[in-house]
């Protein structure tokens, strides 16, 4: 027997392990060669990005690795090119603004990678002890990306702020998966779904407990509601690039953790877990649109933005189907446009050479940059979901999903509070369109960001004829991970 | 067995872990004066964790929980260390520590 010395499966999760070698190799060559080595590093980054995604569309069927502490199979995939797609747009943002502020920092792009590689990791853990150990690999990187700008205040406190919540929450979702263990006897999701789906009569109130926090620590992750309280003051405190990568790829990721969770170990146990998601996902698409309703500063705004779209998607998990899970996936496909479009924009709001942040500052941008004005009424229509944006698509299959699962109530008050958040995205409309500019915005925006921003309104419109093969290959990706 | 004498058993454990992952939580939010005193309770909350973990681990004669106890012992070092190090920079930016200080964004 060979037992002994044969090494474990590892092909399935050869993408991870090519980026955490190229991430060591870059952080050397950035050690050695200092500062200067920002734009080298920001293009590597990006082409090992490229190269983990044709690594993981090559890996075909996937399956289990490391004994079955990481599973990679059509789910996991199609959420990993979307993670990729999201933490390289960061890095195209960061560029700019990295040279202009003069924060040019060469662990910047690094610190993305290492964060997109515990992205990646999460979206494949199949263990409670995988699940905490990428998630801890992702966040630890993000606190740091939070107060990269170490010698502003806002910076580190937003730094802070995220760093001590963000425990938190690692603490509860440790506490969490401590009792599952406990109640279950295993941390495996294969062995946590055979002994569910084994057991009967009344459901363990430890075992309960357990899911409860397991929620919770994920909700933060999140930030969903009543777990939201750092998004606003890490997005308007974080620097604008980092901002623009915590509003996509890490929520990409623990979104597709959250699913993996609910619909692979915890499947049988719906009716302990149901309840406890519609009631975070009404209060998310609630206090997300609301929340709204009163912010000045554009950066807050994205944050209770995606607080609310954060609740949509969660409508999707609710749903408990495969329906759900194909809805949830289509959506973050189109979430990753329309967000990174906006963040586009708002890095191009600079007057006098400074950014600005304030909603005000849009006044008027229809006379003075009129295809910026055309790139951002689009992305505030598809946040709004109206059709034929892509936008509208995710909203639909989340609600259709909702109501296949007889929650009516649900998909009835989704529909209601996109409604009243309608109001504040046709305010940045009407404001740019129909108030007077005080002083222009200044002209120059520099390459990257244009391309960016009219590449994610192409998309955002023409998503529509794309529609089919989207949700084919989200149908086929949640099809691998709940079955028909 | 002798009168009075009592074993102590899971349960035991398990009291004493919630009685402790509670003080952590606590001390995070009813807290006003030092940013280090929550460092403190985060820490107190992930050894909440391992000492359920551990105790679960020997009532079901099953190492997973150990081998998890001892990842969550080294990522907790690391967090320790990351939420220094933000700490020492935001004391530099704002000359204090104080909780009640923390206050540039609100909303």
């Amino acid at each position: 027997m060979n037992a002994v010395t044969s090494l474990p499966v590892m092909m399935p999760a050869s993408a991870e392990i090519f980026l955490a070698i190229a991430g060591m190799v870059l952080l050397m060559i950035g050690v050695f060669r200092g500062e200067s080595s920002l734009r080298f590093l920001s293009y590597a980054t990006i082409a090992t990005f490229a190269v983990a995604a044709i690594l993981v569309v090559t890996q075909g069927g996937g399956g289990e690795a490391f004994y079955g502490l990481f599973v990679s199979e059509g789910f996991a995939q199609f959420a990993k090119i979307l993670i990729l797609i999201g933490s390289a747009f960061a890095v195209l943002l960061s560029r700019d603004y990295l040279v202009r502020e003069q924060a040019g920092r060469f662990e910047f792009p690094i610190l993305i990678l290492f964060a997109t590689l515990g992205m990646l990791m999460m979206v494949s853990a199949n263990d409670l002890m995988s699940l905490y150990m990428s998630l801890e690999l992702q966040s630890l990187s993000l606190y740091v990306m939070a107060s990269i700008r170490r010698d502003t205040l806002k910076a580190t406190e937003a730094g802070l702020k995220y760093f001590v919540l963000g425990a938190l929450s690692s603490g509860m979702l440790l506490y969490g998966c401590s009792m599952i263990y406990g109640f279950a006897g295993t941390t495996s999701f294969t062995g946590l779904a055979a002994v569910f789906a084994a057991q009967t009569g009344v459901v363990p109130l430890g075992l309960v407990i357990g899911i409860v926090f397991l929620i919770a620590g994920l909700a933060f992750k999140v930030s969903a509601v009543p777990f939201h309280m750092w998004t606003p003051d890490v997005y308007e405190g974080a620097p604008t690039p980092v901002t623009a990568l915590f509003a996509v790829a890490p929520k990409i990721a623990a979104l597709a953790l959250f699913v993996r969770a609910m619909m692979d170990p915890f499947a049988d146990l719906i009716g302990s877990w149901q309840q406890v998601l519609v009631f975070v996902s009404i209060a998310s698409m609630g206090l997300g649109a609301l929340g709204a309703l009163v912010q000045t500063n554009i950066k807050r705004l994205m944050a209770y933005s995606s607080i609310g779209h954060m609740g949509y998607l969660l409508v999707g998990i609710a749903a408990g189907n495969q329906a759900g899970v194909t809805g949830v996936m289509l959506y973050l496909a189109t979430y990753i446009f329309m967000n990174v479009g906006t963040f586009a924009m708002i890095l191009a709001m600079r007057r006098d050479g400074r950014l600005v942040e304030e909603i005000g500052d849009l006044a008027g941008l229809s006379k003075t940059h009129p295809m910026m004005a055309l790139a951002l009424m689009i992305f505030m229509f598809s946040m709004a979901g109206i059709p034929p944006l892509a936008g509208f698509f995710g909203k639909w299959y989340v609600f259709m999903a909702a109501v296949d699962a007889g929650l009516f109530g649900l998909a009835v008050i989704g529909i209601l509070t996109s409604v009243i958040g309608a109001f504040y995205y046709l305010r940045i409309i009407k404001i740019m369109y129909f108030d007077e500019a005080t002083q222009p915005l200044d002209d120059a925006v520099s390459q990257d960001l244009r391309v960016i921003l009219y590449g994610s309104a192409v998309v955002t419109v023409l998503f529509v004829l794309f529609i089919s093969p989207v949700y084919d290959a989200a149908k086929v990706a949640a099809i691998s991970l709940v079955g028909a | 067995m002798e009168i009075g004498a009592m074993e102590i058993g899971l349960g035991h454990y398990l009291t004493v872990a919630a009685i402790l992952f509670t003080l952590g939580i606590f001390g995070i939010f009813l807290n006003r004066k030092n940013v280090i005193i929550i460092l403190m309770s985060i820490e107190l909350m992930l050894l909440a964790v391992n000492i359920n973990l551990v105790a679960f681990s020997s009532f079901l004669g099953d190492l997973t929980g150990q081998v998890f106890a001892l990842f969550i012992l080294t990522v907790a070092a690391a967090e320790a260390a990351i939420g220094l190090a933000i700490l020492v920079v935001y004391f530099r930016n704002r000359g204090s520590i104080a909780v009640e200080d923390i206050n540039l964004m609100k909303g």
